[in-house]
């Protein structure tokens, strides 16, 4: 079985503080991490791997990045954390991205994991995969957080099963089973906690509590010194430069602001009781 | 190859633009701004320069793949029904906001409705809104558990007839639906829009969201493809009295045509449900009132005290992130762009300073009263009635002016 599993390098804090005089962002060299949701994505793959691996079965867990070649050092993280192999695409050519440059990078990549070259190195750096397909196979399972915390969009992995005419199942709760062609999941939509079947191959998204990330093992972070980290360009996945990056991006922002504050507030003057009297007449008016 | 370019006769190496960079994406060395790896094209410096030295150079050869804009009219409204078949409100709202874009275009609001045929007349109802068409099917496999065979639906419908734009609510199912149609016709998307505005000659289609941590807002468009799509979470927008009247009271508006537009009998549905829970318990998207919290109530040996004043107001609990971030209430409770969209009566916001993130699920609400001890937050900004206090003074009061009440 093969699982990739899409991350998104995000900064560690989703608190952006501006500059009350410039309206400008603050930047004070704050680190990046794994978006939280996809980090809870991974710790699904990883159980899963080691659920097979209990029963003898193989399984190949992929970390996939687009980003800025310092991702690399989250993505090896990854594999400290019990990942296969790993492969980010960074090349300016992508930069600029909205979803569905991202996305289609993403699919690139995620055929690029399943070429023979990429299949083979993995296969021998853990020596766990059965034996490689002629040319590239697509995964059983792609794996996303079902959002970024900086972008919230919730579109890649919607598209991804797009690109690959695959079933996709968002906002997963809870992986109940899963078969060689088949997975079973609860996932939360409109109507409620939802018991769902689909055939594999499919992707998911997850919610951020899905799974408690695991920490590194001591032994993993050795073997992940000298893991396979694929860094590839465009040109090295085949990316047609027309849909990557700026170029393949329809939508633009076309101005960013810091938005105005009314001033039809009124302030509730007087003691703390009169404003509370004041704040319960409000809620009568409102139905109490 | 697209880029960001800096124009060095011009760049007078001020540094607004190192300043103004979110991501560490471009640097000034002697007196130049140069991009760096991390650049992403967010064109933030672009705005931030003062002598127009920064410029995104974009590769036309890539963009629009030769579509014929023009070719594409009318404003379509993604409708959504529930699990018993009754259409949803956020349909209303859209539809609402859909009428006033295409007044402004000069073009008409079709309505979308594929449905299992839970409910009765339900395209009737939609037709009675003000749209000038709904096109309609009722078939066995659009249920909700599957996207992909609406958006097989959505898409055969709109490459035949063209729209100008797409309005999706902002639902888990909306949220899913939206980008399938999306990837599947090539096309943009932009997420939980909290304004939208076109321009009457280019029809493009103005779409204000939140960015960059919640901060700052963007405004995006689509220029080069169509349709432009958006989401729009509900509560957002209000819908309309008359639209959210529904059939029967409109006397003033013709009823829009029903065309029916079958699907295609060969889109299997792959997604088997096994089995569901229904949401129980109070929706805080429902309530008419609302109590949220945030940061500023202190400590977790405080939340009882906030229950209780929803209790006694007969209200539903609320949030903001960082509390469910830290544990204190689950995800149910979250209000905002990754929470709820709440659109009560009255909400009354304890402790919570306003990021835009937050601010962005709050606009349905009829009347705020915020409390909170720092007069700047930004959450005055949008409330009715402040209290600049201390949240637990207040809120205590509250209570024992409430339980005499009792």
């Amino acid at each position: 079985m093969h699982i990739v599993v899409c991350v998104k390098a995000v900064p560690s804090s989703t608190e952006v503080k501006m500059d009350p005089v410039t309206h400008t962002i603050v930047r004070d060299g704050r680190e990046s991490v794994v978006n939280p949701f996809d980090a809870a994505a991974l710790e699904v793959a990883l159980a899963i791997k080691d659920e097979r691996a209990a029963t003898g079965e193989g399984c190949r867990v992929s970390v996939l990045s687009m980003g800025i070649p310092a991702t690399e050092a989250l993505l090896r993280d990854g594999i400290a954390r019990g990942a296969s192999d790993a492969l980010l695409l960074s090349d300016r050519a992508f930069a600029g991205a909205d979803t569905l440059a991202t996305s289609y990078a993403l699919s690139c990549g995620i055929r690029e994991l399943g070429s023979a070259s990429m299949s083979d190195a993995a296969a021998s750096g853990a020596s766990e995969h059965g034996e490689a397909a002629p040319g590239p196979s697509l995964p059983d399972l792609i794996l996303c957080g079902k959002m970024a915390v900086d972008g919230d969009t919730a579109q890649i992995g919607p598209e991804l099963a797009g690109l690959f005419d695959m079933p996709c199942v968002t906002d997963v709760r809870e992986l109940v089973a899963i078969e060689r062609d088949r997975v079973t999941v609860r996932h939360a939509t409109d109507a409620g906690i939802e018991l769902v079947e689909v055939p594999l191959p499919a992707v998911l998204t997850v919610a951020k509590d899905i799974a408690q990330p695991r920490m590194p093992s001591i032994a993993g972070v050795r073997a992940a010194a000298g893991a396979p980290v694929a860094v590839l360009s465009a040109v090295c996945v085949q990316a047609d430069p027309a849909r990557s990056g700026l170029a393949g991006s329809p939508t633009q922002v076309v101005r960013s602001f810091v938005p105005e504050r009314s001033d039809t507030c009124e302030v509730l003057e007087g003691s703390v009781p009169q404003q509370a009297a004041r704040i319960i007449a409000l809620a009568e008016e409102a139905g109490l | 190859m697209s880029g960001l370019m800096v124009d060095a006769a011009r760049c007078v190496g001020c540094k607004r633009c190192e300043r103004a960079c979110a991501f560490g994406g471009i640097v000034v060395e002697g007196r130049l701004a140069r991009p760096t790896d991390a650049c992403t094209l967010c064109g933030g410096c672009v705005e931030a320069c003062p002598v127009d030295a920064i410029a995104i150079e974009r590769d036309e050869a890539g963009e629009g793949s030769g579509r014929n804009l023009s070719a594409y009219r009318d404003i379509w409204v993604i409708a959504q029904v529930d699990a018993e078949g009754a259409l949803l409100p956020v349909a209303f709202e859209l539809v609402g906001k859909a009428l006033e874009l295409a007044k402004v275009r000069g073009c008409q609001v079709v309505a979308v409705l594929g449905e299992a045929g839970r409910a009765p007349r339900q395209a009737e109802r939609l037709a009675a809104t003000g749209v000038a068409e709904v096109i309609h099917t009722v078939d066995e496999r659009l249920t909700h558990a599957d996207a992909e065979v609406f958006a097989q639906w959505i898409c055969a419908l709109a490459e035949e007839r063209r729209p100008e734009a797409m309005l999706f609510g902002a639902t888990a199912f909306g949220r899913e639906l939206a980008p399938r149609v999306a990837v599947r016709l090539q096309t943009g998307l932009t997420a939980d829009c909290t304004a939208l505005d076109i321009d009457p000659k280019t029809g493009a289609l103005l779409q204000t969201r939140p960015a960059f941590g919640g901060n700052l807002m963007a405004t995006i468009e689509c220029p080069a493809h169509r349709p432009q799509m958006a989401t729009v979470r509900p509560g957002v927008f209000a819908a309309p009295e008359r639209v959210a009247a529904g059939a029967g009271t409109c006397v003033d508006l013709a009823a829009g045509i029903i065309t029916q537009a079958p699907l295609a009998p060969e889109v299997a549905p792959r997604v088997a449900v096994l089995g569901i829970e229904p949401v129980t318990g109070g929706s805080i998207a429902q309530a008419e009132r609302l109590v949220v919290v945030g940061r500023g109530i202190g400590s977790k040996k405080n939340l009882p005290l906030m229950e209780r004043l929803a209790e006694l107001l007969h209200a539903e609990l609320g949030c903001t992130r960082p509390l469910v971030e830290a544990g204190w209430l689950d995800y149910a409770h979250q209000v905002g762009q990754t929470g709820a969209a709440v659109a009560p009566k009255l909400l009354v916001s304890i402790g919570v300073s306003g990021a835009i993130q937050h601010l962005a699920g709050i606009g349905g609400a009829e009347t705020v009263v915020a409390i909170n001890e720092d007069a700047a937050a930004p959450i005055f900004g949008v409330a009715d009635y402040a209290v600049v206090g201390d949240a637990v003074e207040v809120v205590t009061e509250l209570i024992a002016q409430l339980e005499v009440r009792d």
